[in-house]
């Protein structure tokens, strides 16, 4: 019974620990005006997220969260910035206005309001399939083949083997889009 | 009442897991002991460069604090502290700071999920794991992890306000990304033989089949060359080449923050040596004999193992600081072609055809501890291996340089070499 009371309050702890230090990250990352101190900002997100998918016993999702976005979206966004040079913070002067500022406020409040709104109304808890949690009770009664990844990989790669192989096609038609539209000369005629 | 009692019988048996708070107790003691002797190591690793760049180059080195020069790190460390801590002007005062840990602290956490021995049997306590955290994601934690030294590297490159310093922090981060795809590629066919993430289970799957380096030698060779670019040595050492950069990254550190920096890279070394070794050499086996890999779990076993364990990592930690002494540093178009155009599409094949391999073998029904499955895969690793190697070595070792040259030139240069006596051996 202890050892359970112990259980419930480290992971309440961890909980609003790593919720709030993501919270706080992300707004940090909005209002800082030197760039690479918001990249940097940007990654403390990333981490208090993958900590939060550990507490959820997704490890593989942390796992990946690091990896993908951490160890390679952001190395590039930094190197990017770092290459742009992006001038000195207060060159890069806030010129947004005070009207700027307003329509920021009344668009998060709205945003605030109808997350409230979903909350009470409990338009989520109908919005799940009735028969997903029968799922999840069943593939946590199962054994894991192939250790942490299986459950992960034999959905993707049996079920869903079509859909994840034209995404990569598609990822991959972005990137030649994206080196032709940069490789194009703006003074050819 | 059954609870507590099964509870004594796990207390009182030592060939099973430990109970809860024994588990976060024992996590506590290793995780500490793991880092005193992680840190020393790191340590005695940069007089073991010293000492051996001095016997390539057939001098003396350090050996003249305590003996043989045994106390030389420590000396170096007071000396660091002692000196002046300078902070340049229009320097990005907190991430300057922040960098030289950065660029620390991922080499070192890496090593938390490396098994390093056999069980341990604590009487009283039950079977003790010998890895600090045996995470079920172990392998992509290390990548994971390892993805996030270029961070150390780059910020201090950017937030130096120097030229110089930030041209090597983005020729790291460019390095650095390129050779993390070509590694991540080459450990795809370890994990497609163990089946598993987790380091534990990489180890036992090559107790029962047999080293990966056997089996699966191209991806131990993508594997090697990206571990030795990501340390950031010579030969990969151009985010700091000193002859282009001064001193690249960190040429505005001094002091402490900056020994952080080759303290780093000597904790990767070790990092990189001990991955090798769990993906490719066994982890903690000894090889030619199956007793220390079977329970009863005995404290013998646990000495022997991690001895096994601790010398395959020191030959590599030799094989690292050997390369770094003997080979020139590349261009930085060389560097970039064989990450992309070398590794990564050698890779990719490797990948297609070890998993047709065992995807075949598979079907054929052929148990993966038998004899034809690690045959075949044996077989088809030689062909692959002989390929690769007489068309990396295009004439350069199995046979002479010169063979690459026209014959009428050769002949000339023989000519040539023949008038002023130097074949003969007669010269003035």
């Amino acid at each position: 019974m202890q050892a359970n009371q112990f259980h419930s309050l480290a992971y309440a702890f961890g909980f609003y620990f790593f919720g709030l230090l993501a919270l706080a990250s992300a707004i940090a990352f909005v209002t800082r005006k030197n760039t690479v101190a918001a990249a940097m900002w940007l990654v403390n997100v990333m981490f208090a997220l993958a900590a939060l998918y550990v507490m959820l016993d997704a490890q593989f999702i942390a796992a990946m969260q690091v990896l993908v976005y951490t160890g390679a979206i952001m190395v590039v966004f930094l190197f990017v910035i770092m290459l742009l040079n992006l001038g000195h913070p207060s060159e890069l002067a806030d010129a947004r206005g005070k009207w700027g500022y307003l329509l920021a406020l009344l668009v998060g409040l709205a945003m605030l309001a109808e997350v409230m709104a979903l909350n009470r109304s409990r338009t989520i808890e109908k919005m799940i399939p009735p028969d997903l949690a029968a799922r999840a009770a069943e593939a946590a009664a199962t054994p894991m083949a192939g250790g942490i990844i299986g459950p992960v990989a034999a959905p993707l790669f049996k079920e869903y083997l079509l859909a994840f192989e034209l995404t990569s096609v598609l990822l991959l038609a972005a990137i030649v889009g994206a080196v032709v539209l940069g490789k194009r000369r703006t003074d050819a005629r | 009442m059954t609870h507590a009692m099964s509870l004594l019988l796990q207390a009182a048996n030592p060939q099973l897991p430990p109970t809860d708070g024994m588990f976060i107790l024992f996590g506590l003691i290793k995780a500490g002991a793991a880092f005193g002797i992680y840190m020393l190591c790191v340590a005695y690793t940069t007089l073991a460069e010293r000492r051996v760049a001095a016997w390539i180059q057939d001098r003396l080195g350090p050996n003249r604090v305590g003996w043989e020069g045994f106390l030389q790190p420590i000396a170096d460390g007071v000396k660091n502290f002692m000196k002046e801590e300078s902070m340049p002007g229009g320097v990005n005062k907190a991430l300057f700071i922040l960098a030289p840990a950065l660029a620390f602290v991922p080499a070192m956490i890496t090593w938390a999920v490396i098994p390093f021995a056999s069980p341990l049997p604590v009487p009283g306590v039950g079977l003790i794991d010998m890895v600090v955290a045996d995470l079920p994601v172990g392998f992509l934690f290390t990548l994971a992890i390892s993805s996030l030294g270029v961070y150390g590297v780059t910020i201090a490159g950017w937030s130096s306000n120097n030229k110089y310093a930030l041209l090597g922090g983005l020729r790291a981060s460019a390095q650095m990304i390129s050779y993390e795809i070509a590694m991540g590629m080459s450990t795809v066919c370890v994990l497609l033989l163990a089946g598993n993430v987790n380091l534990s289970a990489v180890v036992s799957q090559q107790q029962a089949q047999g080293w990966n380096v056997l089996l699966l030698t191209l991806a131990f060779f993508i594997f090697a060359v990206a571990a030795l670019a990501e340390t950031n040595r010579v030969p990969f050492d151009l985010p700091e080449a000193e002859s282009e950069l001064i001193a690249g990254y960190h040429a505005e550190y001094s002091s402490m923050r900056y020994s952080m920096f080759p303290l780093a890279e000597y904790a990767n070394i070790i990092t990189s040596s001990s991955l090798i070794v769990a993906l490719f050499f066994g982890g903690w086996d000894i090889p030619f004999t199956t007793w220390d890999n079977l329970p009863p779990w005995t404290i013998t076993k646990t000495l022997a193992t991690m001895g096994m364990y601790v010398s395959k990592v020191m030959f590599f930690v030799f094989a690292f600081i050997w390369l770094r002494w003997t080979v020139p540093r590349f261009r930085y178009d060389q560097l970039m072609s064989l990450g992309w155009k070398v590794l990564l599409p050698m890779a990719l094949l490797y990948i297609t055809a070890v998993a047709s391999m065992v995807l075949a073998l598979d079907y054929a029904a052929l148990a993966r501890e038998g004899m034809a499955f690690r045959g075949a895969m044996l077989g088809m690793n030689l062909v692959f291996v002989v390929l690769v190697f007489w068309v990396l070595d295009r004439g350069r070792i199995i046979s002479p340089a010169f063979s690459r040259l026209e014959r009428e030139r050769v002949n000339r240069l023989r000519a040539v070499a023949e008038r002023s006596d130097l074949l003969t051996g007669k010269g003035a």
